[in-house]
């Protein structure tokens, strides 16, 4: 690309915006990591910056032993969710990418345009539903209607990869006289996992971050971890060691993805914005 | 690459998975919004309760907030989600009985009342603002007052101001006061600090009777003595700090203490956070008086505990309840709480200085009820009462203020 | 051959089935509850607002006109208006900062890995947990206010959060004056494209309906004061500080996309933009950027959706009770699970999804379409 082309000087300032940038998205990171490590008393506005006297990893243990709960229910929120809504995405975009029905373009904008809905819209009649079913106030319900408006990002995922299969793969195997769920289990799911890592990825960063829902839909005990953090820091007099260890504890399963599976995530990312 | 990624992915799973979870047993769930500084007070109850009951597990859930905004919502939505706590917070009053006693959601506890005693324990002004025709709701477990003004007397005495009796002495101390290099002489905090300001302010200038009537329907907010109260909280509001919403009300009693604001109107458990939190002496550390023009006025508000249907330890919370409303429970309760206590025949000897003062004050004052702390509007008021503070911060306009608070009367069909 | 496809087309609309239905319940029957609710009177009968099964009367459109005309519903109109202005700012800072990130990485430095991970990394973070930190970062007294302090400089004194301030006020009895000459505006430009393209009849017929609207603006816009009083609304200046933490947020997302739509950039073009002796600057702002349009266009779309809707930043950095930073995401909260006025919320529910729908419905026809013709 344009590598090489700018001349040395350029590179320098070029060099000097991006490290300046760069340090400017790690403030806050550094702000938070030295916060959460001064002892209580020694966290006061105007010596925000100092680096602390003596280092404190006691705010991460407490942060750890009062999250934990919450940690655990939002990683059962999240993986149950993420597998199901991935689970009937993949179906659903093999069934628009390779048997598209007269409609079926219908169908899909249909499906879509449950993701973009702002949930406020639909939140009193929800309540009212997860209540009914006896849901309310319970991890299950959470996992339910994740799954259900998961369903639309995931199913535009799985279409988007599935049309790149090519016909002549599920063709040849329908003529050597395989059915639907044979060419899915044989051709199309081998195929997938890139895909499915793509969502997984994609639903987990999602629903681990949920607020809304979470705080709607869930009490004390099957509560996830960002309506405990966001009561933590809501609350008076706080002193911010503490919300800053358990706002590190709610951001590392979804950093610790990014880190590993960056490729993954840009993916899912893309395909979120960009449509077939 | 990828395989070592799931590795370590799937190893912290493991490792959230396998910490261990709690046994089940007989339980009682108390929802509150009392934490950090007002947490003590509620610790020691449960501690008296699990000493009393040991095979009852006290869960304590509380959601933090103060006078309990956040709380409130959250409380919403449990109820309505049918998964009601055993016992939970409320102001006595209408808070309690506008939202859920008209709804049908709350158990009637006068039964407990004949059995306990307690009818003749409690104050019959009190036992009737808890009740309904159909029955009594809730179990008061202490009062706090409304109308109070700090201050640092040292400091007072450094400025060379005295604590003012009426709002026009205060507007004029707090000109005093600017002049000698005290920017805001009045510190206040967040919304619900300035909802109870106004409050303050309005029941010194309407005085006792108007400030009732206001509540029974009879003066209309669009009164031009209404809207006067508005005029003078405009005044007062301009010896206040511009930072106020982003101050918890500790916080704004800090700025008070530590001498960059002369007064701090609060309610009484300021005394609470003053002498158990931060251990100054009642009268030194600091010093107290009835908000201006409100003297021989007690606006009161009394947190309290009342039984929801459908309560998954119904028992348990029953033996709550009967807790709270003993003698014991509430002289173990309310010095550390910062409160008196609601029953009549407490042990005042336990009461620091300021909450023996209070309690005489309780037996000898003229009663009224507070709006911000639920005893005397219904919560659909109280919450949109907010909204008429915003109209009012946004144009400074007294009237436009006071007829939406009207509007709201009408809507809510307050006092009817 | 054709019989088989049949049959997995049928099959294929039956496993479609349950996510049919799913999305069916839970988008559009619950759309249609909540707007049968909106035109209620749930919640304004405290005896009925919470109880088990809430009796409710139809009142028609009375919520929507007290939301825009009721004395008491001003917060909702601040808070549409600081939607708007949060809107602008919000897109306006991750569109430059994006891009200018993209572009600096589209040189390729060395560490280009780790300079997109920095970048990009706050996107895979929650709202809340943002919120928490900038609350922290953004108090008054310390943070960002301390940071001209390190290099010896007065610290700043900006009340991020807390700041009651507001800017560029309008009053709400002016807009509906304001609107008909917005409209009056736009027609009258139709009109001159129309002539500009001879097409008389349709230049005449939009010159009438500017007239029209410029007249209506003049003599009936000062009577169309819905309100009693003057009601000020503007930007507020505490959501400085809420763009700042979103944009840090989002900002990285956007140069993902925009980097992805310059690695679309065939290098030949570049190459002949540089042959034909067209600088850096020209490169970008001719060749480069023209081509990147539809990706800002999508940017612009997902990040509006997102800001429209935003709720968990607002009531993690600011609190759910501080009037200054509200939106219309968190008031709807406030008004159904705090002053049991579902009716209300459910209001606000169907404006906040009609402003969404302005936005989503035409791009998703647009995207769809152009889907045919692949």
């Amino acid at each position: 690309m344009s590598a090489g082309r700018a001349r040395p000087s350029w590179r320098w300032a070029m060099y000097a915006c991006l490290a300046l940038a760069a340090g400017l998205f790690l403030m806050p990171v550094y702000m938070m990591l030295l916060t959460a490590l001064k002892e209580p008393a020694a966290i006061g506005l105007d010596t925000a910056w100092q680096l602390p006297r003596t280092w404190n990893w006691a705010s991460f243990a407490r942060a750890w032993t009062s999250f934990l709960p919450k940690l655990q229910n939002s990683l059962v929120l999240t993986v149950a969710a993420s597998g199901a809504s991935a689970m009937l995405g993949s179906l659903n975009g093999y069934v628009f990418a390779k048997w598209p029905f007269p409609g079926s373009r219908i169908v899909f904008a249909f499906i879509l345009f449950g993701m973009f809905i702002p949930y406020q819209a639909i939140l009193i009649p929800l309540f009212g539903f997860v209540k009914s079913i006896g849901l309310y106030g319970s991890i299950w319900g959470l996992v339910l209607v994740h799954t259900v408006y998961g369903l639309p990002i995931t199913t535009l995922i799985f279409r988007n990869y599935y049309v790149d299969i090519p016909d002549s793969l599920i063709e040849s195997s329908a003529l050597e006289g395989a059915g639907f769920f044979t060419i899915y289990w044989k051709v199309v799911f081998p195929l997938s996992l890139p895909g499915f890592v793509v969502v997984i990825i994609w639903q987990f960063t999602q629903i681990w971050n949920e607020f809304l829902f979470a705080v709607t839909l869930s009490n004390p005990q099957s509560q996830p971890i960002t309506v405990a953090l966001a009561q933590l820091a809501g609350g008076e007099a706080v002193k911010w060691n503490l919300p800053m260890a358990g706002a590190l504890l709610a951001a590392l399963p979804t950093l610790l993805i990014y880190v590993v599976f960056g490729r993954y995530f840009v993916r899912g990312l893309l395909a979120g914005s960009v449509k077939g | 690459m990828r395989l070592r990624g799931a590795f370590v992915v799937s190893a912290v799973v493991a490792a959230i998975l396998a910490a261990p979870s709690a046994r089940a047993q007989e339980k009682l769930e108390i929802f509150s919004w009392w934490a950090g500084d007002e947490g003590p007070a509620l610790q020691a109850l449960i501690d008296k309760y699990s000493a009393l009951y040991p095979n009852i597990q006290a869960i304590n859930s509380t959601v933090t907030g103060g006078s309990g905004v956040n709380a409130r919502a959250v409380l919403k939505t449990r109820m309505l989600g049918g998964d009601p706590p055993d016992s939970f917070q409320v102001h006595a009053g209408q808070e309690l009985i506008a939202t859920w006693v008209v709804a049908g959601r709350m158990e009637d506890l006068s039964g407990l009342f004949k059995s306990e005693g307690w009818t003749a324990k409690f104050p019959p002004g009190l036992i009737s603002l808890l009740s309904t025709k159909s029955g009594t709701w809730s179990v008061p477990v202490n009062i706090h007052r409304s109308n109070v003004m700090w201050y640092v007397p040292a400091r007072l005495r450094e400025w060379g101001v005295s604590p003012p009796k009426t709002w026009d002495e205060f507007l004029a101390t707090c000109e005093t006061l600017k002049g000698k290099g005290v920017k805001s002489p009045l510190a206040l905090g967040e919304n619900w600090t300035q909802n109870h300001l106004w409050e303050s302010v309005a029941l010194g200038v309407l005085g006792p009777d108007d400030w009732s009537a206001l509540w029974s329907g009879k003066l209309k907010f669009t009164d031009p003595k209404v809207v006067k109260a508005w005029e003078t909280f405009g005044k007062v509001l301009a010896c206040s700090n511009p930072d106020a919403s982003g101050l918890s009300w500790q916080q704004a009693v800090d700025r008070m203490l530590k001498g960059d604001a002369a007064f701090n109107v609060m309610g009484d458990w300021a005394a609470g956070y003053m002498a158990t939190t931060l251990k100054l002496v009642p009268g030194e550390g600091f010093g107290y008086a009835p908000s201006p023009s409100t003297s021989g006025v007690f606006m009161m508000l009394s947190d309290s505990f009342g039984l929801p249907k459908g309560a998954k330890h119904r028992e348990a919370a029953l033996k709550w309840l009967k807790l709270l409303g003993s003698k014991e429970g509430q002289d173990i309760f309310n010095p550390l709480k910062g409160s008196i206590a609601a029953r009549l025949d407490s042990d005042l000897g336990k009461y620091n200085a300021y909450l023996q003062s209070a309690a005489k004050d309780w037996k000898s004052n003229k009663i009224v009820g507070s709006l911000v702390h639920g005893a005397v509007a219904p919560e659909a008021f109280g919450s949109q009462f907010g909204t008429v503070m915003e109209i009012y911060l946004a144009g400074k306009n007294a009237k436009a203020a006071a007829s939406a608070a009207q509007a709201i009367a009408d809507q809510v069909r307050l006092g009817r | 051959m054709r019989w088989r496809r049949h049959t997995n087309q049928i099959i294929g609309f039956l496993v479609l089935l349950p996510s049919m239905a799913l999305v069916g319940v839970f988008v559009y029957s619950f759309i249609g509850r909540t707007l049968y609710a909106s035109l209620t009177d749930w919640g304004q009968d405290p005896a009925q607002a919470l109880a088990l099964n809430p009796i409710t009367r139809f009142i028609g459109l009375d919520n929507y006109r007290q939301l825009f005309t009721g004395v008491i519903d001003a917060r909702f109109r601040q808070d549409l208006v600081s939607t708007v202005f949060f809107t602008a700012f919000f897109l306006a800072g991750c569109l430059l900062v994006g891009l200018l990130l993209a572009i600096l990485i589209d040189h390729k430095p060395r560490g280009e890995g780790f300079f997109r991970g920095v970048f990009l990394f706050p996107f895979a973070l929650s709202f809340v947990v943002t919120g928490t930190i900038w609350r922290w970062l953004l108090q008054p007294g310390g943070g960002v206010n301390q940071l001209p302090t390190m290099v010896g400089l007065p610290a700043g004194s900006f009340a991020w959060l807390t700041s009651k301030q507001q800017v560029w006020r309008f009053d709400w009895n002016a807009l509906p004056a304001m609107l008909a000459w917005a409209a009056a505006l736009s027609l009258a430009a139709l009109a001159l494209s129309a002539l500009r393209s001879r097409r008389r009849g349709r230049a005449a017929a939009a010159a009438a309906g500017a007239v029209l609207a410029a007249g209506w603006a003049l003599l009936a816009g000062p009577a169309a004061a819905p309100l009693p009083f003057p009601e000020l609304h503007g930007f507020n200046l505490a959501f400085v500080g809420i763009v700042v933490a979103a944009v840090w947020q989002m900002a990285g997302y956007t140069m993902a996309l925009y980097l992805a739509g310059l690695s679309g950039v065939p290098e030949e073009i570049r190459e002949a933009a540089v042959v034909e002796g067209a600088s850096e600057w020209q490169l970008y702002t001719r060749v480069i950027l023209p081509l990147l349009a539809p990706i800002t266009l999508s940017a612009m779309i997902v990040l509006g959706h997102i800001s429209l809707k935003i709720f968990d930043l607002v009531f993690a950095m600011a609190g759910p009770d501080n009037a200054y930073t509200d939106v219309p995401a968190l008031l709807m909260y406030i008004t159904t699970f705090r002053g049991n006025q579902f009716a209300k919320g459910a209001a606000i529910g169907v404006i906040l999804l009609l402003l969404v729908a302005v936005i989503v419905v035409p791009y998703l026809r647009s995207q769809l379409k152009e889907g045919v013709h692949e």
